[in-house]
């Protein structure tokens, strides 16, 4: 009975996540599309639960559907000049796009039926931070280390791009 | 393993989710809708990688320190590709990707 249930929750979560995309790909709005992808990443973050990995789940909340979305918000309102409600238009490169998507998704499909799975029986702990914390910082030290590094650099150079360049090129 | 649902489910979602992605990094005029697009692919990994650790590897969380990076890098990634919309579109007035040829000769 309790997969029954689990079935009805991924096609639900599923359903939400691949229509909110694809209206996230197809509106004119731009503003419109930002706010359908926060249903998206709602909905990855359910999907997200559902694979007993609530940590990144609430990570994907806070980091994507909070910071990531309202920055491109405020990127949008920098850089719209004309009208809004078509602000998000198709080129004329689709017709190339959808036989490579399709093909590909084809492709995907075929390799997934054939495949065995081989899937391990141990279910995923309970408390899923206890668990990934030492991996964190006592395994992955480095890698951790490198990753604050990169967001600190890379809002630095973010600062830098954005800075008022002067007349004569000099950025100080 | 206490579920129905077995990796092929997760695949297909994942595999739609980033081909919806890529048809916008292919197809769209504005410089932040193929940003957002990029997003969407980027989530789609993310799903990917979580199935795998709670259908392969359940105890040892390496999917999922992988997706917490991946996000990470994301976030970083976003921050620099809105500062270059914004600092090109300073200087050409324009957002639209097919004007963006300062390097073509």
């Amino acid at each position: 009975m309790e997969n029954i249930f689990e079935l009805i929750a991924f096609v639900l979560l599923s359903g939400l996540v691949l229509g909110s995309a694809l209206l996230v790909v197809t509106l004119k709005d731009l503003v419109h599309s930002v706010l359908w992808l926060i249903v998206t990443f709602i909905g990855v973050a359910g999907i997200f639960l559902m694979l007993n990995a609530d940590f990144v789940a609430a990570v994907q909340v806070l980091v994507y559907a909070g910071a990531v979305c309202i920055m491109i918000v405020f990127g949008i309102m920098l850089v719209q000049r004309q009208d809004i409600r078509n602000s998000n238009p198709l080129n004329g490169r689709y017709k190339i796009a959808f036989p490579v998507v399709g093909g590909l998704f084809v492709c995907i499909g075929l390799l997934m039926a054939r495949s065995q799975w081989i899937v391990s029986t141990k279910a995923v702990p309970e408390k899923t931070v206890q668990a990934l914390s030492p991996i964190l910082l006592h395994d992955f030290t480095i890698p951790f280390e490198v990753a604050a590094v990169l967001l600190t650099v890379a809002l630095t150079g973010a600062l830098l791009l954005v800075k008022e360049v002067k007349a004569n090129g000099d950025r100080s | 393993m206490g579920t129905g649902l077995n990796p092929s489910y997760f695949i297909g979602l994942s595999a739609a989710l980033f081909l919806i992605g890529a048809f916008g990094v292919i197809s769209k005029k504005n410089a932040i809708a193929v940003l957002i697009s990029i997003e969407l692919m980027l989530s789609a990994v993310n799903i990917n990688l979580v199935a795998m650790n709670k259908f392969f590897t359940p105890d040892a969380f390496f999917g999922q320190v992988f997706a917490i990076f991946i996000i990470t890098v994301a976030a970083a990634e976003v921050g620099l590709g809105l500062a270059i919309v914004i600092a090109i579109h300073r200087k050409r007035h324009s957002v639209n990707l097919d004007d963006f040829d300062l390097m073509k000769w």
